[in-house]
């Protein structure tokens, strides 16, 4: 990958579409507590905010890369050409979904699109986004596994032995931690030493002597920049890179937690009902990657407002049909249960 | 052609022989493969023969997530309780990643362990935990007790399409036994009849089944006939071997070296009560270790494990109690 100047208009455009795309399945997702209430069962994250650092980071990949993400696991396969109308008929619990109603919001996968699964328990798919790097590296594919974790995970023994020995055995592997400040409802100034002391989170890279940057996540140019050339490195054999990635979480960390039959929706963000930081809040709204990009590339020239209005319809119309597909798509049949146990 | 082997070295042709075989299984763990000398390093090359460091989450995560892109990792644990640092690889993630994507992805892997070393090795190396493991859906778990069983479950294990716990016994590591060459695998969920009889059914595994076959020998002379029964996988379980060996017999002794409430004992007696109660002309009677961490001085080891004379006295409490019902 070389630098941002070689992004041309087709890319440029591709990656806001892809951003645009991400927002807008978020927002269905969001707006189904209300509008399709008891249709999602248990816990569901959003990655709205990460649109920028997810986009600017995979417009980095080759076609065959996997991609590992944490369980708020929504934005990369839609990305990675993975169905929304299947996806969001996984989060419906319906036979149509992605996994077939098996594994719901925290555990989409999509092996066809090199998306090969996700754990719902904090820091372990690190270690198994390490895994899919050994497996690069022993049948010496060419592949680079993109490993994609929040701040949270970065405070688990799975990030430290893991980096360890994907530092040691140089394996192809980029380590994207996404700061969004708040582990599920715990801020990170509670939490992390590195920021307790006022350093970047990207410090811990050097603990395992690995290279470390901090970039802002809300920019996809940047973000694109410093992923590929860790990408590069990694796929000349180098070994892997931990980039920190600072956005802000739009949304609080899941849905409420409610035992049925009381409805479940999003609460407010923790920086709001837990602390008290409204100002903080709206700044990070303020600041959301969306319209910045936008404006940029129409700042830029890249394309005129009518383009960008089409991307967006389009992204709307496209989303609107995944949660129909949803709900047209019949429940599992009940005996289905004991399918898929071994293989 | 047989040839006979020690069971560590019958395990380990297996793994050999599996990876001439096929290029994707790969073999690592700690403290194995430090020097250029190492035989299986020299055979396979550095690529598919590699030292970790301790780091047990790091060693089985990165087994999940390179089974899951095309690999089949083996992990060698050395210790069955070394897994417990890592648990949630074993039970939260290997087994249930392939179900939670629909039948998407594929965990082949072997997390391979030795366990029970009754040698003085205390509270902390020398338990027995694959209770734990066993009612796990989507795990498998494989407790050889001879070499022709290490070779066999070893070869079905790395073959298998599903996460595999490999559990050897350590105070069998140097027994020898006659091994079959080649291609021998051993389909899981089969029980293997280790010693015929009449009169009573003994289930037990690895070391145990040893301490069994020896206390049918003593029993031989006084004329009782006992049917000793390996299940060889706990997972999955072959209760109807056993079942049918009830109808046959009347009565079960079950010999587990686990604590009474964490034994795979435990679980096999609820299944016998349940199908086969019909058949028992006595109580079952569970022989385990006691309700102890294991000790580390001699004595005190000895009194809380299982032993010959124990399974003797359950055997013939079992055969007194159906003959004062007659």
């Amino acid at each position: 990958m070389g630098s941002q100047n070689e992004l041309g208009k087709d890319r440029l455009t591709w990656m806001y579409t892809q951003m645009a795309r991400i927002r807008e399945f978020e927002e269905r997702v969001k707006s189904t507590f209300l509008e399709h209430p008891g249709v999602m069962r248990g816990h569901t994250h959003l990655g709205d905010g990460a649109e920028a650092s997810i986009v600017g980071a995979l417009a980095t990949r080759r076609e065959d890369d996997p991609v590992m993400p944490s369980y708020r696991c929504h934005g990369y396969p839609i990305v990675l050409g993975t169905s929304p109308g299947a996806m969001m008929a996984e989060i419906y619990g319906r036979r149509d979904g992605l996994c077939k109603g098996f594994g719901g919001s925290m555990h989409l996968a999509d092996p066809a699109h090199h998306f090969p699964g996700t754990s719902g328990i904090i820091g372990q798919s690190i270690a198994q986004a390490t895994g899919a790097a050994l497996t690069a590296q022993v049948k010496n594919s060419g592949q680079v596994v993109y490993c994609f974790f929040g701040d949270g995970s970065s405070k688990q023994g799975a990030f430290y032995e893991s980096l360890n020995l994907a530092a040691v055995w140089k394996l192809p592997i980029v380590y994207v931690l996404e700061n969004n400040e708040y582990q599920a409802y715990t801020h990170v100034g509670l939490e992390d030493a590195n920021h307790i002391a006022g350093d970047p989170l990207s410090k811990k890279a050097q603990a395992f002597s690995i290279p470390g940057a901090t970039v802002d996540g809300t920019d996809p140019l940047v973000v694109y920049e410093e992923v590929g050339k860790a990408v590069d490195r990694a796929r000349s054999g180098q070994g892997p890179s931990l980039i920190e990635s600072k956005f802000y979480r739009l949304s609080a960390h899941g849905n409420a937690i409610t035992v049925p039959p009381v409805p479940t929706q999003f609460p407010e963000h923790e920086a709001i009902e837990v602390y008290g930081r409204k100002a903080e809040y709206e700044a990070a709204r303020a600041n959301d990657p969306l319209p910045r990009f936008r404006s940029t590339l129409l700042n830029q020239g890249v394309f005129p407002e009518a383009d960008a209005r089409r991307i967006e319809d389009s992204a709307r119309a496209e989303m609107d049909a995944a949660v129909q597909f949803a709900l047209a798509s019949p429940l599992p049949a009940p005996e289905d249960a004991l399918k898929y146990v071994y293989a | 052609m047989p040839r006979e082997m020690m069971y560590a070295e019958a395990t380990a042709t297996a793994i050999v022989e599996e990876m001439d075989r096929d290029s994707s299984v790969i073999f690592y763990g700690q403290n194995m493969a430090m020097t250029d000398r190492d035989p299986m390093l020299k055979r396979f090359g550095k690529n598919r023969v590699r030292i970790t460091p301790i780091s047990e989450t790091a060693e089985l995560g990165i087994a999940v997530g390179a089974a899951i892109t095309g690999l089949r990792p083996i992990v060698e644990l050395y210790m069955s309780e070394f897994m417990l640092v890592a648990f949630d690889e074993v039970i939260n993630e290997a087994p249930r990643l392939r179900y939670m994507s629909g039948g998407q992805v594929r965990v082949p892997l072997v997390f391979k362990a030795g366990y029970g070393f009754a040698a003085g090795w205390a509270g902390q190396h020398s338990n027995c935990i694959y209770h734990a493991m066993m009612g796990i859906p989507g795990l498998k778990v494989a407790i050889p007790s001879t070499p022709a069983d290490a070779k066999g479950l070893m070869k079905a294990a790395i073959r298998d399409d599903n996460p595999v716990v490999y559990l050897h016994h350590y105070m069998l590591t140097i027994d020898k036994g006659e091994v079959p060459d080649g291609d021998y695998v051993i389909p899981f969920g089969v029980a293997d009849i280790k010693r015929a009889g009449t009169d009573v059914t003994i289930v037990a595994t690895g070391w145990m089944v040893k301490k069994s076959l020896a206390a049918a020998e003593e029993l031989a002379k006084e004329g009782i006939s006992a049917e000793v029964i390996d299940p060889r996988t706990l997972a999955p379980l072959d209760i109807k071997t056993i079942l049918d060996s009830i109808a046959k017999t009347g009565r079960l002794v079950l010999v587990d070296q686990a604590t009474r409430h964490s034994s795979a004992a435990a679980i096999i007696a609820s299944e016998v009560a349940e199908h086969g109660f019909p058949a028992l002309k006595a109580p079952i009677k569970m022989v385990t270790s006691l309700d102890a961490t294991i000790p580390y001085s001699e004595p005190l080891e000895n009194y809380v494990l299982p032993n010959e004379e124990k399974i003797v006295q359950a055997v013939k409490s079992v055969l007194a109690k159906q003959a004062a019902a007659v």
